[in-house]
């Protein structure tokens, strides 16, 4: 199968490319750039005439909810869906039921992704069986069934001992740790920011402490580990500068940021509006300000979807008692091109940090669209405008704030492996 | 900061449902008082009732316990002449599972007219009053830590009684302002009615995050707090405040915020003393205060009466309206 991507704009940040032309891919590999191969005949010919041509995006937390939880998504639905947004791989929290800590669950995710034919699915193990915080996972076994890295999702452990034992089992099989740092006896079951929002509307709320204090906690493990560490889905600025120091002072760590975070703050908050119910909460502005610092100064490294999908009973009752999460997969594109509007990225910068980046931090051999990479790509039309309607989206979750808002920014063609795994009709 | 979505008013401006002082404006509190200070008289009389809800279905709906709260809410709608049914939720469906929107369609389902909801999440009643059935009223008796409306016009009410206005009055509110949600409805309510200043005093641990954007003056003493106020509000403070570290001991909270006679000798010569009830003697207040000349305890419960009559009376009626 030969596809050729004609009249594109080519955007590649690993290679430092930004320029109109063509783009050749042959059985499931970009074969060149620019200039034909030789005796090259497309089978397929994608005219991406104003449009732009990426690589495919990488995004490091994505919830399937399957098993467990199908009311939310399916493995169908939910890989449907990041095809439809851009993304080509994803990798997959542990916290389904059951908890991805044995290798049965790992093949039941694989096996059915790979049915599926839509992005390439990465599961990430438990770090400790059924993510209690008390007994270690079997890691390599489960590395060698295929996780890519090993996480706690969003169940703290509460033990410092035993924090520090499964970062060194993990640094034993060079299993890398995304890490979500926060404390629970500060957070103590809140859902909002700390400040004027929460104070005003009486919310349960969570101190930025409670995220930087386990933030430092963990570095200071890192010197005892060495563990590999990427510290998943940061809220606050003062999170920003500890990781900058810990990186100034030689420690390999990495962090990423959930694109809501970004362009969301507890000031947007409309009052009681479940759909902005997420942990880490919304926080203020100053934090947004700090976190796109971070991402433009290279601290934060890559911007993640942190996609999970809800269904209408999760989000249905008092704000307190509602579920945790937005449906991110398919504005995360829109959003991104905000930020390139807004001026706080440049379109290379950011297309980037859901790309190499990403791709760099798993270790992975994607991300970028230099010849003999994989075929992951995405086609996009900057200029387009749609809005979020139950026949646009395709998410089982529709649990998004920007429900039936304008967006800008539509993938047109998303190449997995040299398939076209989704294109606009 | 967003405002929360305003459900309480219908499209003539009018009172559909009464979930908290946020979103009302001073001529719409006003009247509210008004309204209660004709109905106060009705207390009084040989027969205390009008028929005004004749025919009307009230269910009182409290996921949490209450007594003073609940009662009064049951005489204001026996006086109005409504039905009232009173349903302890805590011990009931929600123990076994139901969730809240089911627990409410099937009390709607009874062809009720107005729910009075009291619940320990905050965002409860406006949650209720977004999925009820359009002819419902909703009226919050009290949401986690968020509002506790009715609560608070009634205290409303019982200083216009006593100060006739609220222009220069200064008022503090005393003791645990984190969790009380009387005390954010109170302070709503006398910014917007026009009151000079109102202080909260209380330690670091029982004051919300950035409690100045509320409104208030804060003092963590209390000696400086009271000084020529013309209002002392005392809160009511939870036991448990003491098992999650938030307080040492009841003796030492009492040395530092209870309201002695001396401590009330600093606020002006002419200052009431307010408690939304139930009182903690000795934690909060001495006996001597709160059964003394300057309390008004005893009038806030009698004046609830007046005030929730008020209260269900205007939504009822606009509701009628507007159907």
């Amino acid at each position: 199968m030969r596809i050729e991507i004609i009249n594109g704009r080519l955007i590649d940040p690993a290679q430092n490319i930004d320029k109109q032309g063509s783009l050749y891919i042959e059985n499931d590999r970009i074969i060149a750039l620019f200039d034909t191969p030789d005796h090259f005949v497309a089978d397929t010919i994608i005219d991406a005439q104003g449009q732009i041509v990426c690589p495919g995006f990488v995004d490091l937390s994505t919830r399937l909810r399957e098993p467990g939880q199908t009311n939310k998504g399916t493995i169908k639905s939910e890989t449907k869906a990041a095809a439809s947004a851009g993304f080509t791989s994803l990798c997959v929290p542990p916290d389904s039921q059951p908890v991805i800590d044995n290798v049965e669950v790992v093949e039941l995710l694989k096996d059915k992704a790979e049915k599926q034919g839509y992005p390439q699915v990465y599961p990430v193990a438990a770090l400790t069986q059924k993510l209690a915080g008390s007994e270690l996972s079997s890691l390599y076994a489960l590395k060698k069934a295929g996780c890519i890295a090993t996480s706690q999702a969003n169940h703290p452990i509460q033990n410092l001992l035993i924090l520090r034992r499964a970062m060194e089992y993990a640094a034993t099989h060079d299993l890398l740790l995304m890490f979500c740092p926060q404390e629970s006896s500060l957070s103590n079951g809140g859902c909002a920011h700390e400040g004027a929002m929460a104070s005003r509307y009486g919310l349960p709320s969570i101190p930025y402490a409670a995220e930087t204090i386990a933030l430092m906690q963990c570095i200071e493990l890192i010197g005892q580990t060495e563990c590999r560490v990427h510290f998943r889905g940061i809220s606050c600025a003062r999170s920003v500068s500890l990781i900058s120091k810990a990186k100034s002072a030689g420690l390999d760590v990495t962090a990423d940021v959930a694109m809501h975070q970004l362009h969301l703050t507890d000031e947007d908050m409309l009052p009681y509006d479940s759909a902005y119910h997420v942990q880490p909460p919304l926080r203020s502005v100053e934090d947004r300000d700090g976190l796109l610092k971070g991402v433009r100064a290279g601290i934060i490294d890559s911007i993640c979807s942190d996609h999970q999908p809800h269904d209408i009973d999760a989000k249905l009752g008092a704000f307190p008692e509602t579920e945790a999460g937005m449906s991110t997969l398919e504005t995360t594109l829109p959003l991104m091109m905000r930020l390139v509007d807004l001026g706080h990225l440049s379109l290379s910068q950011v297309i980037a940090k859901l790309t190499i980046e990403p791709a760099k931090i798993l270790g992975l051999n994607v991300g970028s669209l230099a010849e003999g990479s994989p075929a992951d790509i995405c086609v996009f039309d900057p200029k387009k405008s749609w809005q979020i309607n139950a026949e646009s989206w395709h998410s089982q979750g529709r649990n998004t704030p920007f429900w039936q808002e304008l967006m800008q920014a539509k993938v047109t063609h998303t190449i997995q492996a040299g398939k076209v795994i989704y294109k606009e009709i | 900061m967003r405002e929360i979505e305003n459900l309480q008013l219908n499209a003539q401006g009018q009172l559909q449902h009464f979930l908290s002082i946020e979103g009302l404006d001073k001529a719409l509190l006003t009247e509210i008082l008004d309204t209660a200070e004709s109905f106060a008289g009705i207390s009084s009389q040989n027969v205390k009732k009008v028929p005004l809800l004749r025919g009307k279905t009230i269910v009182n709906l409290f996921f949490e316990n209450s007594t003073r709260t609940r009662a009064t809410f049951e005489l204001a709608a026996t006086r109005l002449s409504a039905d009232i049914l009173s349903m302890n939720i805590a011990t009931s469906a929600t123990s076994k599972g139901e969730s809240l929107l089911d627990t409410i369609h099937n009390i709607e389902a009874m062809q009720v007219d107005m729910f009075v909801v009291r619940h320990s999440l905050s965002g409860a009643a406006h949650f209720i009053a977004q999925h009820v059935a359009p002819h419902v009223s909703v009226i919050n008796a009290g949401d986690g830590q968020h509002e506790h409306p009715t609560q608070a016009m009634l205290d409303m009410f019982t200083i216009r009684r006593v100060k006739k206005q609220f222009t220069g009055l200064r008022v503090a509110i005393v003791g645990d302002i984190l969790h009380s949600r009387v005390a954010r409805s109170q302070i709503q309510a006398l910014n917007k009615l026009g009151a000079e200043e109102v202080r909260v005093i209380a330690p670091k641990t029982l004051l919300p995050t950035d409690v100045e954007s509320l409104g208030v003056s804060v003092y963590y003493d209390m000696e400086a707090g009271l000084k020529d106020v013309d209002v002392v509000i005392m809160l009511r403070l939870q036991k448990e405040r003491m098992s999650s570290a938030l307080l040492p001991s009841e003796s030492e909270y009492f040395k530092c915020y209870g309201l002695s006679e001396d401590k009330l000798k600093l606020a002006h010569k002419d200052a009431v003393v307010m408690h939304p009830g139930p009182i903690n003697r000795g934690v909060e207040i001495s006996s001597k205060v709160a059964d003394g000349t300057q309390s008004l305890i005893l009038q806030q419960v009698s004046n609830g009466i007046a005030v929730r009559m008020a209260v269900l009376s205007m939504t009822m009626q606009h509701r009628r309206e507007s159907i």
